[in-house]
């Protein structure tokens, strides 16, 4: 690969990424329709469990940001992706798979109304546990961060090839969401004592 | 269904090239850089899968900034630019149907957010946000005014090169990638510790983009020249991936 070929090197999205990817939180009401993309995961008649996804997302100092951008990409309740890049049976046409929400402005607090996503294959055949991949952007965040939610009642994560990688065990459960009735919370900490495991995908 | 797809793990990315976590002279990144070296994994579906957004979501004016946010008849103020280029992959293969988000201040400088306070004034006529979708060869193109420069509180007296704002999809999750755009000749690229804080000067001339004077239209606007790349796919499938899934 010549260096003309290699990947263009990532920015910061800035304080101001809402205005391109969640125009109607920047202030742009009717940009776009109105409909900012990613804001509605599920349609009625999705199949699987409905679960709301919380947190909030922590600096080194322990302050909830409050201008940063989280997507989420997850399988459907079978563990099929909405995607060409899945070849296997269709995914379930009520339930995106993808979804993106800015943190609140004032109180920090991210939100996804979504399903709890099947089992998906690692490469040798085994199953991983239920996941979705989480992709952080902010102001002060030079190269999106990439992470794991996992679930707290999933008795599956004692196997999860991936959660098995991370030689540092008590680190293990800064990818698992707890679960309150159908919320399930994950914070996120960028830095510090409670860092969140983060991933070169 | 036998539509040909690529499942194929990415190649890694290469951490040396991008900026580092920590930028000391960016001093937002003093707090929001993770310490820990981020763990490496095999590619697996959830990161070789991406969303896809078809041609059906963009709206006719969403790649033109220039009216999109306008009352009708009215256009924005300041220089009309053409932005355009194409979207490969380190293989140099076209990425089709790949979703561009982009967003940036108005001619003065001034961003059209609840949060930007800069004595400069909002364009009645400027919103500051446009998207689409690549073709079968990867192309895209925008239409817009350049966007102006602005001090930000970092240093004493930090100034951002006149930019524009790329969020850019492929086709697997892995592949997301924002990144800014920067004018030729601009003498703030030197300057400004968001751009610097990219190691290599060969990867800053990459987010650089070049006056294109043939696809300048003659008495209406000039045009830039702006190729993004996202990471490549290796050659090797995945191994023993069970039949039919």
């Amino acid at each position: 690969m010549s260096a003309d070929l290699k990947e263009s090197p990532s920015q910061t999205a800035g304080p101001y990424v809402h205005i391109g990817c969640v125009p109607s939180f920047a202030g742009l009401e009717g940009m776009y329709r109105g409909r900012d993309l990613g804001a509605q995961m599920i349609r009625d008649g999705v199949v699987g469990e409905r679960i709301t996804i919380q947190g909030r997302i922590f600096d080194g100092a322990g302050e909830a940001s409050k201008d940063a951008m989280v997507e989420i990409w997850q399988a459907d309740s079978a563990g099929r992706f909405n995607s060409p890049g899945d070849t296997g049976e269709a995914s379930d046409p009520s339930f995106s798979g993808w979804g993106r929400q800015p943190t609140d402005g004032e109180t920090g607090l991210f939100r996804f109304e979504t399903i709890k996503p099947g089992a998906v294959p690692w490469n040798d055949g085994r199953q991983q546990a239920p996941h979705i991949s989480v992709w952080v952007v902010a102001r002060g965040i030079n190269l999106g961060l990439h992470t794991r939610i996992y679930f707290s009642d999933e008795a599956a994560n004692a196997d999860d090839p991936l959660l098995s990688m991370i030689s540092d065990t008590a680190r293990r459960s800064t990818l698992v969401a707890n679960r309150s009735g159908d919320t399930f919370h994950f914070d996120i900490h960028l830095q510090g004592e409670k860092e969140t495991v983060f991933f070169d995908v | 269904m036998t539509e040909t797809v690529n499942l194929q793990p990415f190649s890694r990315r290469d951490l040396a090239w991008h900026p580092p976590a920590l930028a000391p002279d960016y001093k937002s990144s003093h707090l929001r850089s993770p310490q820990h070296p981020p763990i490496s994994f095999p590619n697996t579906l959830s990161e070789c899968a991406g969303p896809v957004f078809g041609h059906d979501i963009i709206g006719p004016q969403d790649h033109d900034l220039i009216v999109n946010y306008a009352s009708s008849g009215q256009t924005a103020i300041g220089p009309r630019l053409i932005v355009h280029g194409r979207l490969i992959d380190e293989d140099g293969r076209a990425v089709p149907n790949a979703l561009i988000e982009i967003w940036q201040a108005n001619a003065g400088g001034r961003y059209r957010h609840k949060k930007d306070g800069y004595l400069a004034p909002l364009d009645p006529n400027f919103g500051g946000c446009g998207r689409t979708v690549t073709d079968q060869d990867g192309a895209y193109s925008f239409h817009t005014v350049q966007p102006g420069p602005y001090p930000w509180p970092n240093g004493g007296n930090d100034w951002r090169p006149a930019h524009i704002h790329f969020s850019v999809f492929g086709s697997g999750f892995a592949q997301r990638l924002i990144t800014q755009m920067y004018f030729e000749g601009d003498p703030h690229i030197a300057l400004c510790p968001i751009v610097q804080a990219i190691p290599d000067q060969a990867a800053i001339t990459r987010l650089v983009a070049k006056l294109d004077m043939e696809k300048t239209i003659p008495m209406d606007a000039r045009a830039y020249r702006f190729d993004l790349i996202l990471r490549g796919r290796q050659a090797t499938y995945f191994e023993n991936r069970p039949e039919g899934s």
